[in-house]
């Protein structure tokens, strides 16, 4: 019986990893179809705010949101100053973000310098049978599917949400309607920014802050939406789920680096046989 | 288009003899360099040169088929590991920098079939071949036991292999290249590859090249298969960063998983881009630039390179959309215009 | 780093040199002499700077000492800087370029085993001389090499004994980094174990940028170890210390470590996460004793930095003063001449952590070892001090005085 939950833990933890780190993704890759690299860097720099002004002494749980808010923020500056001159321009948008990566990454080695910058775990530990598991994991798969419905929620049942899905899906036709679609990709440009902070602040009191925290996930968030498919929530919940599982028991029996390999492999064997993705057969959508 | 105003390598139109003159002359120049130079500063160009082979394969693949793969590096790494492998097992070199060759064309070749007859349209080619680069790095990198081994070389993960054999003299095996000499050979495979290149996009299957960057569905609709001149394509430039590779191993002398990373892959397109993506040339110097750059920071105490190079990046893609050189070309040619004007 | 602005300068070369102010010189009376030249080759920038930036200061600190006590041999002492970014392919590049270009005496740097590796061949072909300072794995039989920090041998066997007997943990379960550092050390650990009478249950490395420890935790509680063994290594493992103080707790399972403190973990844990981690060290800024709390006061004055110091940012200083006795022993800064005088044996000198002696035969340096329990103060409370201990493992398979020109490194046999 332990096992089996220790099992079923270590599947819940690596799916919601998926999740946090995907989601922002899922909404400016997924939806707006800009390749942003530097979506690492929105995750390390949600980490750094939540530890910075944690460490002043604001609650974690506040902390949380207002590095949603500050790197939302951050978005919508990066949207005005370079993506809005490249939406259409794919390998341009990839190169200006992957150089915006570079450059967030030096610069906060500069300012905070390389080590990792932490706060303690909150909550302690439940145990299950023989064994014990950190509380605050549990945590963080609550916050990965509560971000995950309320994302689901925003865009299928809000006016926001519609004319989010319309523009998306034709800009012109929008436009024609009255819509300002420029204002339009801005806010959903910072809302997918929004979810990376939070998703950044969520991890730190596990994994901490380091400038090169963006890089070790990058990879992970583009192969689960890029597997995920067209219809960007549902694929990515739908590839989370199974990269999730794989890695939960590939990590769990073998080790880590084997789990991810085999994640690798597992998404370039998909996109052989569905090159469109999981959802790539539905129509376009959430 | 502005390129066509002023084109420093233009496909299928045959060089004039200034072109000639000027790269006999640069290799001239080049070989004999060894001569008037201090030994560090030929060492340093030697990392340079050979860094104008990487670049070069990739300026083929993007500045003349379209393709941006992100991967170079993964042929790149392989064919600096398949040279120390196989020179460190057989003792014998000559072979082994061909091994190096074929190796990385090999795995280009697999690898190219999956995502061009996979028909994976050309932003999922880039990002797969990151990926391929990247498991390649993971998995090099998780090589450390002492079980890992190929023949009687331990692989040595995350340390790399620090006991590169130096290139023997292909018709006297007992002697080893000098600096000097290895610079040359540099030199000269630099110079080769370039002209090759230049050669080979005069070809009509350099101009059917061309014409799947300008229009894939049009070119098929001629008759040609896109898919076969891609792939073929894809596995030249494989080749070529392998040699790139193997010689960038011997330099060092190591073999080391950073080859593959993601740090190496980003300057590779940053050398194209800045010296300007559809020129042969303009990569060269673009690596050349940017390296120099890079180790001149080093010893600036700057510290933060990155931070640098990300900025150069972002203001290229934003600005200079052409590179450096076509750029400058682009203002040279605007204000001859103008003058004739007048 | 926070040295004055004033005292570095762009040396003709190209390099940033460091040299003590105009002043100093002339206090000295050696103003006017040939400066002796020393290249620091060291990762200003990159994932490794956690363990450089400390030890950059402290070895231009200790030259400026050197400097204003009349210099070495009468001459100024003037330290070179580059910047090897955390990439191997500059450490070659630097090392070429420090002694062909640049003309140094000696080269202090490397920090990671394939830095140091990438070096000694170039140090060897341009006939130089390498200081290491750089705790490692031990084996390296190389005369124009130099270590100065800790190998296993020195630092495992106490922290073994003292854990296994002392503390009772007998069944121990080992996590180590996936590079031959974490491979070796893990290897030794196991036969000391052993030794000890304990019991090894299992051996795990990770990758240097593995951050997620779930499922090695759940494993572990599995196994039911007394103890963990440690030998993880840089910024993304640190988050391995939290995830065990939230899932396990160091209250139910005891933690030992061979490289905790010296990327100065500690400071950036909370009190809980740090409390009562056991390791093996030659240096932490809480030792007992007027040299170290000289070194630290010191330090900070110099640098204006109040912060953790630890055993990197000694080996700033220590490599620093124990190449100079050698130079004067030897009465020239020519490799050659320092390499004979290390090879007689008698380069001792008193340092912030206890007396270092070059071992003639491995050119490898026999020190003091503690062993030290993190406290809540982001420190350590020192628990027992071992008096000079050598170099054991590589004295086992090194003789430089046999075959001077032996370059190897040696894999210690552990059974």
């Amino acid at each position: 019986m332990d096992q089996v939950a220790i099992f079923a833990y270590q599947i819940g933890v690596s799916f919601g990893l998926f999740i946090l780190v995907s989601l922002g993704l899922a909404v400016i890759f997924g939806m707006m179809r800009v390749i942003n690299l530097a979506q690492g860097e929105f995750l390390m720099l949600g980490a750094y705010f939540c530890t910075i002004i944690t460490q002043a002494g604001v609650s974690l749980w506040i902390a949380i949101f207002l590095s949603g808010l500050a790197v939302g923020l951050f978005g919508i500056i990066v949207e005005r100053a370079i993506i809005q001159f490249l939406y259409g321009r794919i390998v341009d948008t990839l190169l200006a973000t992957w150089g915006l990566s570079l450059f967030l990454v030096g610069g906060v080695t500069w300012v905070f310098g390389p080590q990792t910058e932490s706060i303690a775990s909150p909550l302690g530990s439940i145990p299950v049978g023989d064994y014990s598991v950190s509380q605050y994991s549990l945590v963080m798969i609550a916050f990965a599917v509560a971000l995950l419905v309320a994302t689901y929620c925003l865009w299928r049942f809000t006016r926001f949400g519609l004319v989010v899905r319309g523009t998306m899906q034709n800009a012109n036709v929008s436009a024609s309607l009255g819509i300002n679609t420029s204002l339009i990709y801005m806010l959903t440009f910072g809302f997918g920014s929004m979810l990376t902070g939070i998703a950044g602040a969520v991890l730190v009191p596990v994994i901490g802050a380091y400038p090169t925290l963006g890089v070790a996930y990058i990879a992970k968030a583009f192969i689960t939406v890029i597997s995920g498919g067209q219809m960007a929530l549902l694929g990515t919940i739908s590839a989370a789920g199974l990269f999730g599982t794989i890695d939960g028991i590939v990590a769990y029996i073998g080790s880590s680096v084997i789990g991810e390999i085999t994640v690798l492999f597992v998404a370039i064997i998909l996109l052989r046989l569905l090159p469109l993705g999981i959802t790539g057969k539905f129509k376009r959508g959430v | 288009m502005a390129l066509k105003i002023f084109a420093l390598d233009p496909p299928g139109t045959p060089p004039k003899w200034w072109w000639w003159l000027f790269v006999g002359t640069a290799a001239a120049a080049l070989l004999l360099m060894p001569e008037y130079l201090e030994l560090y500063v030929i060492i340093d160009l030697t990392s340079y040169f050979i860094f104008a082979l990487l670049a070069l394969s990739m300026s083929f693949l993007w500045g003349y088929l379209g393709i941006l793969s992100f991967g170079q590096t993964a042929f790149f790494g392989l064919g600096g590991y398949g040279y120390t492998v196989l020179a460190l097992n057989t003792g014998e070199t000559t072979g082994s920098i061909f091994f190096a060759l074929a190796l990385p064309m090999l795995f280009s070749a697999i690898v190219g079939y999956f995502m061009i007859y996979g028909r994976i349209s050309d932003i999922y080619l880039s990002v797969i071949t990151l990926v391929v680069t990247l498991i390649l790095e993971k998995g090099v990198r998780a090589t450390s036991g002492d079980q890992y081994v190929i023949g009687s070389v331990r692989l040595n993960g995350q340390n790399g292999i620090p006991t590169v054999p130096a290139l023997k003299i292909p018709w006297n095996t007992s002697v080893e290249f000098s600096f000097e000499g290895f610079f040359q050979l540099a030199v000269v495979l630099m110079v080769l590859v370039y002209v090759g290149l230049r050669m080979l996009l005069l070809t009509k299957y350099g101009r059917v090249l061309v014409s799947i960057r300008e229009n894939e569905r049009r070119t098929e609709l001629l008759g040609y298969d896109a898919r076969k001149y891609k792939l073929s394509a894809f596995v030249i430039a494989g080749g070529i960063a392998g040699l790139s590779g193997a010689m960038f191993a011997i330099w060092g002398p190591l073999a080391h998983p950073q080859m593959f990373g993601l740090g190496r892959a980003a300057d590779v397109i940053i050398w194209v881009l800045i010296g300007g993506k559809a020129t042969l040339i303009g990569p060269i110097a673009g690596a050349i630039g940017i390296e120099y750059l890079k180790v001149w920071l080093g010893t600036q105490g700057v510290g933060q390179v990155p931070f640098v190079l990300g900025l150069v990046l972002m203001v290229f893609v934003l600005l200079f959309q052409q590179g450096v050189l076509p750029s400058l070309g682009m203002v040279i040619s605007y204000a001859r215009q103008s003058l004739r004007r007048r | 780093m926070k040295l004055s602005r004033r005292q570095f300068f762009k040396a003709a070369s190209g390099a940033v040199a460091f040299a003590s102010l105009p002043h100093v010189l002339k206090r000295a009376g050696i103003a006017a002499e040939e400066p002796i030249r020393v290249g620091n080759i060291l990762d200003q920038s990159g994932i490794l700077n956690i363990y450089s930036l400390k030890q950059i200061s402290a070895g231009a600190m200790a030259v400026d000492e050197l400097n204003a006590a009349g210099g070495l041999l009468g001459r100024p002492v003037e330290l070179l800087f580059y910047d090897s970014q955390s990439d191997g392919q500059f450490n070659t590049k630097y090392a070429t370029q420090a002694l062909l270009r640049d003309k140094v005496h000696v080269i202090h740097g490397g920090i990671t085993s394939s830095s140091r590796e990438v070096m000694r061949p170039a140090v060897r072909k341009f006939k130089g001389l390498l200081f290491y300072n750089s705790l490692y794995e031990g084996g390296v039989c190389d005369r124009r090499h130099v270590s100065t920090g800790m190998v296993p041998a020195q630092q495992l066997e106490p922290l073994v004994d003292h854990v296994v007997n002392n503390e009772g943990a007998k069944k121990g379960y080992i996590l180590a980094a996936d590079y031959n550092y974490g491979h070796i050390t893990s290897k030794w650990m196991q036969k000391l174990i052993r030794d000890n009478g304990g019991e090894d249950l299992a051996v795990e490395f990770f990758p240097l940028d593995v951050s997620n420890f779930a499922p090695a935790l759940s494993r572990i509680q599995a196994a039911k170890p007394d103890v963990v063994w440690s030998a993880l290594v840089g910024g993304a493992h640190i988050a391995f210390y939290r995830q065990f103080e939230s899932t396990i707790g160091k209250k139910n399972m005891m933690l030992a470590s061979s490289t905790y403190g010296v990327g100065l973990e500690q400071t950036q844990l909370s009190a809980d996460e740090g409390d009562g981690l056991i390791l093996g060290t030659s240096f932490v800024d809480d030792l007992n004793t007027p040299a170290a709390k000289d070194f630290v006061s010191r330090f900070q004055a110099y640098t204006g930095d109040d912060g953790y110091v630890g055993e990197y940012g000694e080996y700033g200083e220590r490599g620093i003063k124990i190449w100079a006795e050698a130079v004067r022993q030897a009465g020239s800064p020519e490799p050659d001449a320092v390499i004979d005088a290390l090879s007689k044996g008698g380069v001792s000198v008193n340092g912030a952590g206890g007396t270092y002696t070059v071992d003639g035969k491995t050119n490898h340096t026999t020190m003091d070892i503690h062993i030290v329990r993190g406290n809540r103060n982001q420190g350590f409370d020192v628990i027992s001090s071992f008096s000079q201990r050598p170099p054991k493992d590589t004295q086992q398979v090194c003789d430089l005085h046999a075959n001077p020109d032996d370059t190897t490194q040696y894999e210690v046999e552990v059974k």
